[in-house]
């Protein structure tokens, strides 16, 4: 395939599945089943957009940071407070007289703030923790994001943050289309710096610090502007998540939080921006809809299905994560990307995979033997 | 001698707790020169690359490149209570720059146990050395506003990899290719900096005979070509002995000799340094 007919193709797909979307969207009904598709649609981007930021820093630059929940509460509460309309105020901040903000300004700018102020955050963590060893990052980060829940909930910033109270009433977006755009740009933005000249710069402190700095990369200012970057993305994230969430609340955004994150990152593959999207979809899709019905108890006639009840959802998946880090240790993609060459490869191999599936377990089984021997 | 100067280091010493591991050593390469660092294992060799390209910051002394002091430093504190070596007093100032500085300033390196980029394909991982002189920033970059400069580094290092011979495994994962290859990459790398001192780092190390003739016909061709002074490091004693214009000798972290390779050959104390013969 040529370049450019790569590009229609793409640009092609796109579009279609913009309509698509766009179309079921006016003829699902709400209560409907099926309306789960777009919860999938909605929070998988955003979830996307978090994991590939997430994944710029982790997995291109090679630096382990746990920052991310912190980042998109700051994004998220940016958003919130800068949107809330001031008749609402009133009944939103109630118990802080109405709170101190009594302005707002307009979405775009919003979730452009949104990042800004987690780029700000980012940056001022950075300049300390950066020019350590890369542990250090992943402890400070974490404690900043524990620290930034718990300030955030401080009632002495109520009249800001309206302290540990939900966040609500601030705007939200009309269409599934708004988040998966978004998103989708934001996606494209990172994929542009990843292969630009300052991407690989990223991958050559990850590969090798030392050869990279004898190749003239200031680790410091790369890493900092990675770290940077990828809490600007973050924030969005955190932006967006509010608007699909409706209302927000500090307390939500726990370490776990960023260890999905994390997971996702690991299952898509430690620098593949593709794998991170897919996992990110695989696992709002399961965990949102697909594995939902492990939670609910079900009779067949008077016989109890065994084992469904609520909470057996979060056993199941459990041990799927577990099954995908045991069998594909480099994640769904490794560090391969998505490409129309790929795809039609994969598809034309896939017979024959399958058929050889019995075949390498056994071989697989008879190393692992020989190792444990 | 008047000829001009590129490299001067002066009264280095390395001092790792207490070990000196360099100690009060000095010498200089001249411009287009061709110089050698011998010694024998432990001797300090790589610890000396180390501070001159910024790894480490010396414990004390100085460094002067293209007529300018680059790296600076004198035991202060800590360190002046358990100093071993000599001359101080004679240095008072502080230069540390990190090592991509250095590298910027136009001295580039290679590693005695090679360090490429291993995931990256041999062509990227020459491309990366091209980042450093780019004129652009992360904006301009990331949305392609001045493309004309990703398509200048990618010609350069294309034609960097031809004159190599290294062109047909460009899109190889630069640590498959052979061991000998793997180190002619680290060279196309490092001249991509555009230096113009090279340091290399046992260039010759697990290569047979034949390969590291080849080698030591590919050093002179390359400092012609692109006008270096080259410092290397080597235990082939034949490519040293070939190649090199003058030789100083590291043992036990001091210099024990330095000459043309006809007089470091004749030299008691290299001989009695590299059979391990007691005073
Ligand atoms: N970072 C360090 N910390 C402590 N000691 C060090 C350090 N780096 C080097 N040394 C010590 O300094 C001495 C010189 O080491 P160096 O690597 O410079 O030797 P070399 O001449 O390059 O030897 P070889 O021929 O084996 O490469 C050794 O005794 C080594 O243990
Ligand atoms: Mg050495």
């Amino acid at each position: 395939m040529t370049k450019q007919k790569k590009w229609l193709l793409s640009c092609i797909v796109i579009a279609v599945f913009l309509a698509l979307v766009y179309f079921l969207e006016g003829i699902i009904p709400s209560y409907s089943n099926w309306s789960m598709l777009f919860t999938v649609l909605e929070k998988g981007s955003i979830y996307a957009l978090v994991a590939v930021s997430m994944n710029l820093v982790n997995g291109f630059t090679g630096l382990f940071s746990l920052g991310q929940a912190g980042f998109m509460l700051i994004g998220a509460y940016a958003y919130a407070v800068f949107t809330i309309p001031v008749a609402q105020r009133a009944a939103v901040y109630q118990y802080f007289d109405g709170g101190l903000i009594q302005f707002t300004i307009p979405v775009f700018f919003a979730i452009l703030l949104a990042g800004i102020v987690a780029a700000i955050f980012a940056f001022l963590i950075g300049l300390p923790v950066l020019r350590l060893k890369s542990d250090y990052l992943a402890i400070a980060t974490l404690g900043f994001a524990e620290i930034i829940r718990a300030i955030f909930q401080w009632n002495a910033l109520g009249p800001i943050t309206n302290g540990s109270n939900l966040l609500r009433k601030f705007a939200t977006y009309q269409s599934a289309l708004f988040p998966i755009i978004a998103c989708g740009i934001c996606i494209a933005i990172i994929c542009l710096l990843i292969n630009s000249s300052y991407g690989r710069a990223f991958k050559a402190i990850r590969e090798d610090e030392i050869a990279a700095e004898a190749m003239g990369i200031n680790l410091f200012k790369h890493k900092q502007l990675s770290f940077v970057i990828s809490s600007f993305f973050a924030g969005i994230g955190g932006a967006l998540l509010a608007m699909f969430q409706t209302t927000i609340q500090a307390s939500a955004f726990k370490a776990a939080m960023t260890y999905e994150f994390l997971l996702i990152v690991v299952i898509g593959g430690m620098g593949s921006i593709t794998g991170s999207i897919i996992a990110s979809f695989l696992f709002i899709a399961c965990r949102e809809w697909w594995l939902r019905f492990l939670d609910s108890e079900l009779y067949i006639g008077d016989f109890q299905v065994p084992l469904l009840r609520a909470g057996f959802r979060n056993v199941v998946f459990s041990v799927v994560i577990m099954i995908i880090v045991l069998f594909y240790r480099k994640g769904i993609m490794g560090t391969r990307e998505f490409s129309w060459n790929g795809l039609l490869r994969w598809f034309k191999n896939l017979p024959g995979n399958i058929r050889s599936i019995p075949g390498r377990l056994k071989r697989k089984n008879k190393k692992e033997a020989q190792i444990n021997e | 001698m008047n000829k001009e100067n590129v490299l001067r280091v002066s009264d280095i010493t390395m001092q790792f707790g207490g070990v000196v591991a360099v100690n009060n050593f000095s010498m200089e390469v001249n411009k287009g020169e061709i110089i050698g660092l011998i010694g024998p294992n432990g001797a300090g060799k790589t610890t000396a690359f180390n501070c001159i390209t910024g790894v480490y910051a010396p414990t004390n002394g100085q460094i002067e490149f293209d007529g300018n002091v680059i790296i600076s430093n004198y035991p202060k504190r800590k360190m002046a209570k358990i100093y071993k070596g000599e001359n101080m007093g004679k240095y008072n100032r502080v230069i540390a720059p990190t090592p991509d500085k250095i590298t910027k300033l136009g001295i580039a390196r290679t590693f005695q146990n090679i360090r490429l980029f291993s995931q990256l394909s041999v062509f990227d991982n020459v491309l990366i050395a091209k980042h450093l002189h780019a004129k652009q920033n992360v904006f301009s970059a990331t949305f392609r506003i001045n493309h004309k400069e990703e398509k200048r580094m990618r010609e350069e290092t294309m034609a960097l990899l031809e004159e190599q011979g290294l062109e047909k495994y460009k899109d190889d994962v630069s640590t498959s290719l052979p061991y000998g290859l793997q180190r002619r990459l680290e060279i196309a790398r490092a001249l991509a900096t555009n230096p113009s001192l090279l340091l290399l780092d046992e260039p010759a190390a697990g290569m047979n005979p034949q390969e590291s003739d080849e080698l030591m016909e590919f050093i002179g061709q390359i400092r012609d070509k692109y006008n270096l002074s080259i410092f290397l490091i080597e235990h082939h004693m034949q490519l040293v002995m070939g190649i090199c214009e003058r030789i100083y000798v590291l043992d036990h972290g001091i210099k024990i000799a330095e000459g043309n390779p006809s007089e470091i050959q004749s030299n008691h104390k290299v001989i009695e340094a590299y059979l391990g013969v007691d005073e």
